[in-house]
């Protein structure tokens, strides 16, 4: 914009003068909203009414500003903090942390016993997924599974919540009992993946419930009816890691790469 | 400056009908509570009306693709809604109000309606002047930051309208929406819904026959998950100088359609 309105057409402008046809309006005032000198010269240029009437409607939005009501300060955190958690989730985490300090207290109190935590730690999490994707625990689960985010983001969000929460927990609870918290931490990322990836199929607190039990039943029918109460300590120990880890591996890429059956409605129950 | 109008702004849209579904099935549960309907409804407030049982929410549900449909075609703003492909696109324009909305009780109004704003993906930066906007058009500006639980029943059936309306949807979905409203609040609402049907698919599910009429350009009626009668709310009005029941002459014409359906049901 180099060239400024001519002094006439701003004169006519400011005083409503009929002649100024609508293309020439435009022109002007597309210059105008650009332009503070040629504002600054239109201000002098306004009719005695015109600049009352600008000086009242200053002084009303100044006293509005004043006394209406104040803006609202932004809550980084609290949103932050909505966005990644679940209300529901709150409840489970209560219950897990009970169960991981009973476990770790029955294993400091019966060293000799096969270790409760290590039989509950690898599916630990899987509650709080189930609890995540669960129409009755979630009051909100209508509204949530219809929106876009539902799907392989929230799976991404509400599983790395579970996981945060649950992690520090079990590590302490093995550096309390002196043991490589590693040994069933990689275990835990494994059946998270499974239960996810079983999710998209048949609706993640099924899968959750389906794992987990498989595995406590599993490992409670080894103990007690072939009489091998070392089968979670064989499961579990430094050699079969890198089977672990490889499982976690797949499962998870697989059931980010199936993070579209997620999307659907099948997997609130 | 002069706001920039973007190319997303002017595109036409490439669908004929905001919902177009054909032979839809639906179940709740095992029952099949949408048995075989067709339906066909573009721009404009659509009044669903029918009988408890008739499979509004129902079909409510799987329009706003909470529930998947178990047979028949449903298209959504010109996409397939059985390709969970697709979806995420379609859900971000869709605005739903379920008729039994839960909530987390310690959200404030404006957290609720700023969380499923985001939920919807609306970009970060609009959130915030979106909400308050949503929260001033159903009135509840002076219960922005009160918790939900403080809340009476009315006014929570309110801010289940703000989240539905906060991403300004082109399809907009509204089951049982002036359940809890006293007569005043209804007949803002009712403005509310037809400034929005000027741009937007507009359904409201309800069994008060008066809002129908009163707000609604087009009336549909099922019963038993099947359609019992589309049109305008003055085919009502005049289907009840035939007889039925009611006290008012849209009631009347309410109940001789369904009657009428039924006896050739039968």
């Amino acid at each position: 914009m180099t060239a400024h309105v001519p002094p006439a057409a701003l004169a006519a402008y400011a005083g409503g003068e009929p002649a100024l046809d609508d293309a020439a309006i435009w022109t002007l005032e597309a210059h105008l909203d650009g332009c503070a000198h040629c504002r600054g010269r239109l201000a002098d240029l306004a009719p005695p009414p015109l600049a009352d009437l600008l000086g009242e409607a200053r002084t009303a939005i100044l006293q509005e500003a004043r006394t209406g009501p104040r803006p609202v300060a932004r809550r980084r955190f609290r949103r932050w903090f909505l966005r990644w958690t679940d209300w529901s989730l709150l409840a489970w985490i209560v219950t897990t942390s009970v169960a991981i300090l009973a476990a770790f207290l029955l294993d400091r109190n019966f060293p000799d016993r096969p270790s409760t935590v290590l039989l509950i730690a690898p599916v630990a999490p899987l509650a709080g997924l189930a609890v995540a994707w669960s129409r009755r625990a979630n009051p909100n689960w209508e509204l949530i599974a219809g929106t876009s985010r539902a799907g392989v983001e929230l799976l991404l969000r509400r599983s790395l919540t579970v996981l945060a929460m649950v992690f520090p927990l079990l590590a302490a609870a093995g550096v309390g009992l002196g043991r490589n918290p590693a040994l069933w931490l990689l275990p835990c990322l494994t059946f998270t993946g499974a239960t996810l990836l079983l999710g998209g199929r048949v609706g993640v607190p099924t899968a959750a419930g389906l794992l987990s039990g498989g595995w406590l039943l599993t490992v409670l029918a080894a103990t007690w009816f072939r009489d091998e109460p070392t089968v979670v300590d064989s499961l579990l120990r430094f050699e079969t890691m890198p089977g672990w880890a490889a499982a976690a591996l797949i499962l998870a890429v697989t059931a980010v790469l199936r993070a579209d059956d997620l999307r659907g409605p099948a997997h609130w129950r | 400056m002069v706001r920039a109008i973007g190319a997303q702004e002017i595109a036409p849209t490439r669908h004929a009908w905001a919902i177009e579904a054909t032979a839809l099935k639906v179940k709740a549960g095992r029952h099949l509570a949408v048995d075989g309907l067709d339906l066909a409804l573009g721009t404009g407030v659509h009044g669903l009306l029918g009988p408890n049982g008739a499979g509004k929410s129902t079909l409510m549900r799987a329009l706003a693709t909470v529930v998947r449909p178990n047979g028949g075609t449903l298209r959504l703003l010109g996409t397939d809604a059985a390709r969970t492909r697709e979806l995420r696109r379609t859900r971000g324009r869709l605005g739903y109000l379920p008729q039994q909305f839960g909530y987390y009780p310690r959200f404030t109004v404006r957290d609720y309606v700023e969380y499923m704003a985001w939920l919807r993906e609306m970009p970060a930066s609009a959130v915030p002047a979106a909400a308050q906007r949503a929260i001033e058009r159903v009135r509840l500006a002076d219960r922005a930051d009160k918790r939900l639980k403080s809340l009476s029943g009315g006014m929570l059936r309110r801010a289940g309208i703000a989240q539905a309306i906060v991403n300004e949807p082109d399809l907009l979905l509204l089951d049982e929406p002036t359940v809890g409203l006293d007569p005043e609040q209804r007949v803002e609402f009712r403005e509310l819904i037809r400034e929005l049907g000027t741009e937007a698919c507009v359904l409201v599910s309800t069994h008060l026959v008066e809002d129908v009429v009163a707000a609604c350009s087009d009336v549909v009626l099922m019963d038993l998950g099947k359609l019992v009668h589309q049109g305008v709310p003055a085919d009502l009005v005049r289907l009840g100088e035939n007889g039925g029941v009611g006290d008012s002459p849209a009631e009347r014409g309410y109940s001789y359609l369904l009657a009428q359906h039924r006896g050739g049901a039968r």
